[in-house]
């Protein structure tokens, strides 16, 4: 604790007299609180939640409200307790770290532990924030579900499963958080398992997230190796320090397998490809876990260890800096193309969540620590007032497809109204929250520095060209959802309270979330997270560098504004008429981009006929093969041939057992003749094999 | 309790079931449930004193043999053989694990009796195979562990030849059709016994070449380990011993590629003798090598390594491909314990104090979760009486609690997080990325390091895929309006410790460390100098 402490008093003196000089002002919190009842406490935000997935397993059923209550009542006290930690950080400052130790095995120490930062409270105040809202919606969305107890015990163990994961003091409990979210994943999106296109779409994303995940594994064992300890303050201590120790002879290793498994959970090309199959669970899943806070953990654990990627002196990793700003560059761009020529509105969104998680990840490799973590605070509330928007409309029209919508605006305005707020938000628009965190990423491309910042400059572009294809695509989802005539079936009407309230909420937070972090005005949000980035006294006498900028980037800001105004009257020329143009237009199909389009770059075919059916088909079956008649073939040929009695055994053998089953079956004899007949058997047999032994041993000291 | 600690709480724990078996056999056949009744006592009674030397267990001093006979108990004076038992932090867990199953499966065969029924007798080779299991755990002497270590492979070959699958099978090959039973059991027999020769040739060798240095032949696995250590045994002579030990132990781990009685020998096995073979016997292999192998003989251990490595991981990755191509959901399970004990395999190869302890663990881990799915694997046949994926489907409709515990026991075994299969495969994975640095081999088990990685995505790729067409979509039409038992009470019963202990491993994996760490840190020290 003395030393977290010393870190961040170390960080507050050297931001002081920094260099860089981006935000003096703003890193003047001290941590006033380090120690108490309520950071020491804090394990129950973790705790809580799984216990709550347990007890409605065994209980739910019973329960009145069958078992929802339990999951809504443990979400809503990790929101409380979250927002109570956030506002005390935000106010006074909060490092605390908690640890019981599980095991020792060697010279390594297990442990599970809490984390309760500036990091951590954000992630706590987000997940139970979003998931209190997304809990109480999935109240009314979920009614009537075959398995309704059942999605709440699944939805409890991936709550439970992120805050392990977000709580983490060390790689291993991260990778357990990891993992266990991973599996409600699966649990979620193969809900409706009768149908075996949900259960591939599970099995798809546990098998992607599986790859990177044996990536993380080598990475993290990489980096435990290398600093002798799990723990991420042991891991940052020798970043910080800048031992040229183990850690920086395999740097790159460890640093490139992390950052896969980062690529793996927060859907980074080209290991995207199981967040839009995804789509497969049901709605407040899609909200919840697979845009607002599952998908953001590689940004997440790239925050947790950011001054490792930093890489000061390039001590550490330096190349997989460019690697990261590349991925997520490449992700921004590539992905929201494909959320064009979407019919599904719950994949626009999909593709659109792939997208934005590929600029916190940009960001995060450009070291813009607070840009990347902002966009993906504020992105947690409109992404998932999006999806729950587009649940409400599903609701309503029973069908994914936006081809079965349009016209709602009138017969659900609360659902209108505040998608729109969550597309303002996405699409950047002055003052809505999006706005604020996009511009950041933008304008930290300006900052990369050191050997990246030809790469940035080029993924300074490509985020601009995104803002221009967010803007489009959203433009089209809302003119095709909302507006022109109704061109479904059912009868549309407005959902019910408990899913019009959260709506209602996370329109709030879409709206003004972007406030906490104005440059110039209030960079409140900047302070929160500063309270413990252990990166100071670097060689050189360094600060660090949050690349958070002291005033807007003008140049930066009207160009991106300008292409989204752009991108938003050329979508609404195109889809903001009567219903039959639209889908006259939607169905215009531009040659070659518009196949590689619908066809996501044929990336899924690839992976199917290069990597699963070669391993599921031919070389599952020549292993099969080769063991059944090769390996075992020569094995008992070996075998056999040297008894040379063979025969003699099999009839031995089957005199033996056959005459042991007659006899049980028959109920005759008793079993001690039973086993004094068949030991004589043996005996012999015994014997035999003892002497062909010593004629090999005799035979090969002989050789020797 | 002092009656408990100088031995004889051992010595009861190794032959009270054997007592046991004596009185069942016994009673008269009519009376059954005086049979059942028996067993169970013995057994219960067994896992007492287990449980009871876990706790009395001092784990500050794990490294030191602990409630033992005397080391000079005089047996068979002719050859200086002595009746030297006790247990270490190494050993601990493995006994109390063989207890625990020994009463879990008494309970499970409570009302699932295979054909031909007689449990007076199969209960008395459950109950004869439990002194066998324990007795090789607790052994320190060579010919006491030789002969705990053979008293198991009669009663499993019988109960696979008795009790076993009696579909019809094609030998490769020669082409002869025999019954699944009777080809599995011999198979089983003959592979352990071959691997067993060896491996007493070996013992004997060490015996003979022990009066060099102690003055007198010894069968003492705890001087042969001191002057094994010194550097007794060098050269050709060190190289053939190994060897011998080698054949004798991997063929029952089963390394690759003498697993192959493995498959057959599990998949006709009734459910209770798969899962007392795949959750104690395949232990008794990797046991052996840590025991054994590796403090008798340091230096071949050290020259043996890369290629004990490499079996290990063509294990895993050839035992998962062959899960992949697997059409019966018994045959994928034992199948699966190819690539795990690969994992094991891997973490001993390393040498290193990690390594070490990722197999102990890794082997109460298998043996917890494995035990599991051979439980359930079983069950379901018995229910379907089929074992074909191509047939089976929607099992979470027909049986959703059995299909739960499916579902859990899967994902258990693909070594999820939090469960107690995960440390024992990532700590083997970590141990192989720092192997004992004397070997000089790290690129090469980095590079095991890569494939054990990739195991790991193959395990969960085998894992899924029989979720899938068990577990999910609609149920095939065959099952449709056909009445199905969910769980019944017995096997609540023998399951639930076995959920309970995969958790608890999980979370709190001290349990197993708690025990090994020390042992396994003055082990690796003592052999290979730290």
């Amino acid at each position: 604790m003395i030393r977290l402490a010393t870190f961040a008093q170390q960080l507050i003196l050297a931001t002081e007299e920094g260099s860089h000089g981006a935000e003096e002002a703003a890193h003047g919190i001290e941590p006033g609180i380090t120690d108490g009842l309520l950071v020491e406490w804090a394990w129950l935000i973790v705790v809580v939640p799984l216990v709550a997935a347990f007890l409605i397993l065994f209980f739910g059923k019973k329960l009145p409200m069958k078992g929802w209550e339990l999951s809504f009542g443990s979400i809503a006290f990790v929101g409380v307790y979250g927002s109570i930690l956030f506002f005390l950080n935000a106010t006074e400052g909060i490092v605390y770290e908690g640890t019981i130790e599980i095991a020792q095995i060697g010279s390594y120490l297990l442990e599970w532990g809490w984390m309760v930062d500036g990091l951590s409270i954000m992630m706590y105040f987000l997940v139970g924030v979003v998931g209190t809202l997304v809990f109480m919606y999935a109240k009314g969305y979920m009614h009537g579900d075959i398995r309704y107890t059942w999605f709440f015990v699944s939805f409890s163990l991936f709550a439970g499963g992120m805050l392990v994961l977000v709580s983490a003091p060390n790689l291993i409990q991260l990778i357990v958080g990891w993992e266990l979210v991973g599996v409600a994943s699966y649990l979620l999106i193969g809900h409706y398992w009768e149908d075996f296109a949900n259960v591939d779409a599970a099995n798809k994303a546990f098998m992607v997230n599986k790859v990177a995940d044996a990536a993380l594994f080598l990475g993290a064992i990489i980096m435990a190796v290398s600093v002798g300890s799990f723990s991420f303050e042991a891991v940052l201590d020798v970043v910080v320090q800048g031992e040229r120790g183990a850690l920086s002879q395999y740097a790159f290793w460890a640093g490139l397998l992390i950052f896969i498994g980062a690529m793996g959970k927060s859907a980074q090309f080209p290991l995207h490809v199981w967040l839009p199959d995804a789509m497969a669970g049901p709605t407040p899943v899609s909200a919840l876990m697979h845009a607002a806070t599952m998908v953001t953990a590689g940004v997440y654990l790239l925050g947790r260890l950011f001054p490792f990627y930093l890489d000061v002196d390039g001590l550490f990793g330096g190349d997989v800096r460019n690697i990261i700003i590349i991925i997520g560059g490449l992700t921004l761009f590539l992905t929201g193309f494909i959320a064009i020529v979407q019919d599904d509105i719950k994949k626009v969104l999909a593709y659109s969540t792939v997208s934005q998680l590929g600029y916190m990840i940009a960001a995060m490799g450009a070291g813009a620590y607070t840009a990347g973590l902002f966009h993906l605070f504020t992105h947690a509330f409109f992404k998932a007032l999006l999806f729950l928007g587009a649940g409400s409309v599903i609701h309503a029209v029973h069908s994914n497809n936006m081809s079965d919508m349009g016209g709602l605006r009138k017969k659900m305005p609360i659902t209108f109204w505040t998608f729109i707020i969550g597309t303002l938000a996405l699409i950047g628009i002055f003052p809505f929250a999006g706005f604020f965190s996009k511009d950041e990423i933008l304008a930290s491309m300006k900052y990369a520095g050191g050997h990246g910042q030809g790469v940035a400059n080029f993924i300074l572009v490509l985020g601009i060209l995104g803002a221009f294809v967010t803007a489009f695509y959203m433009t089209r989802a809302v003119a095709l959802t909302f507006f022109g005539e109704y061109k479904g079936t059912a009868h549309p009407h407005e959902s019910p309270k408990s899913m019009a309230y959260p709506l209602i909420g996370l329109g709030f937070f879409a709206a003004t979330a972007g406030w906490v972090n104005i440059p110039g005005v209030y960079t409140g949000f900047t302070d929160w997270l500063a309270t413990r980035v252990p990166l100071t006294g670097a060689p050189g006498g360094e600060g660090l560098d949050l690349h958070h900028a002291e005033s807007f980037d003008w140049p930066v800001l009207i160009i991106s504004t300008t292409m989204v105004l752009l991108a938003v009257f050329i979508g609404w020329r195109i889809y903001g008429k009567d219903a039959e143009t639209q889908m006259a237009r939607d169905r215009v199909r531009i040659p070659v981009l518009w196949p590689l389009l619908e066809n996501k770059y044929y990336i899924d075919d690839l992976y199917m006929s290069g990597i699963v059916r070669p391993t599921m088909g031919p070389l599952a079956r020549i292993v099969l093969w080769f063991d059944m008649n090769v390996v075992d073939g020569i094995v008992n040929g070996v075998g056999l041939g040297a008894l040379g009695v063979a025969k003699g055994v099999q009839s031995i053998d089957a005199n033996v057992i056959d005459g042991l089953y007659n006899a049980t079956g028959a109920g005759t004899g008793t079993a001690g003749t039973i086993l004094r007949k068949s030991f004589t058997g043996r005996v012999q047999q015994y014997a035999a094999f003892s002497f062909v032994g010593v004629l090999v041993i005799a035979v090969l000291f002989i050789i020797f | 309790m002092d009656w408990f600690e100088n031995g004889w709480g051992l010595s009861l724990i190794v032959f009270l079931p054997v007592v046991g078996a004596a009185i069942t056999l016994a009673i008269p056949k009519a009376r059954e449930s005086m049979i059942k009744w028996t067993a169970l006592v013995f057994s219960l009674v067994t896992l007492a004193l287990a449980v009871l030397l876990a706790v009395q267990f001092d784990y500050s001093n794990a490294d030191t043999y602990q409630f033992g006979t005397a080391i000079d108990t005089p047996w068979i004076e002719a050859i200086n053989a002595h009746f030297h038992i006790a247990v270490d932090g190494i050993s601990l867990p493995m006994v109390v694990l063989s207890a625990l199953i020994t009463v879990l499966v008494i309970i499970y065969s409570w009302n699932h009796w295979p054909e031909p029924h007689n449990p007076k007798l199969l209960l008395a080779f459950v109950l004869i195979l439990a002194t066998g299991m324990t007795g090789t755990f607790v052994a320190l002497d060579l010919v006491l562990f030789f002969l705990f270590f053979e008293v198991v492979l009669l009663p499993m070959y019988f109960m696979i030849g008795i009790w076993g699958d009696r579909g019809i099978r094609e030998v490769p090959i020669v082409k002869w059709k025999m019954e699944m039973r009777l080809y599995a059991s011999l198979k089983f027999f003959v592979f352990t016994l071959a691997g067993s020769a060896f491996m007493l040739l070996g013992f004997l060798a060490l015996y003979f070449r022990s009066a060099d240095v102690l003055g007198e032949r010894s069968f003492s696995m705890i001087e042969l380990s001191e002057i094994g250590a010194a550097g007794a045994f060098t050269g050709t002579f060190a190289f053939l011993v190994f060897l011998g030990l080698f054949l004798g132990f991997a063929v029952k781990v089963p390394m690759w590629p003498v697993h192959t009685w493995l498959p057959d020998a599990h998949t006709a096995a009734p459910t209770i003798g798969s899962v007392i073979l795949a959750a104690i016997l395949l232990k008794l292999g990797t046991y052996g090598f840590i025991r054994i192998a590796l403090p008798i003989l340091p230096a071949e251990a050290e020259n043996w390594a890369w290629f004990i490595g490499l079996l290990a991981v063509i294990g895993i990755i050839y035992g998962s491909l062959a899960c992949l191509a697997q059409t019966d959901v018994k045959r994928l399970i034992a199948y699966s314990s190819v690539g795990h004990m690969g994992f094991v395999m891997l973490g001993i190869a390393t040498l290193t104090d990690v390594g070490i302890n990722a197999a102990v663990i890794g082997m109460v881990a298998h043996g917890l979760i494995t035990g599991l799915l051979f439980f359930i694997a079983g069950s379901m046949a018995h229910r379907y009486h089929t074992r074909d994926m191509g047939r089976l489907g929607g099992n979470m409709v027909l049986m959703p609690k059995m299909g739960l515990l499916l579902g859990f026991a899967a994902m258990a075994s693909l070594g999820l997080p939090a469960l107690a299969g995960f440390w024992g495969e990532f700590m083997a994975l970590m141990a192989s990325f720092n192997p004992l640095e004397s070997l000089g081999q790290d690129g090469l088990f980095r590079g095991f390091m890569v494939v054990g990685a990739v195991g790991t995505v193959l395990t969960a790729g085998y894992m899924l895929y029989m979720l899938r067409n068990v577990n999910f979509g609609e149920p095939a039409d065959e099952w449709v309006g056909k009445e199905f038992h969910d769980v019944d009470r017995s096997e609540w019963l023998a399951w639930a410790p076995l959920v309970i202990g995969t958790i608890a491993i999980g979370i709190f994996p001290k349990i197993i460390f708690g025990a090994t760490n020390d042992a396994v840190i003055g082990l690796v020290e003592r052999a290979f100098g730290g």
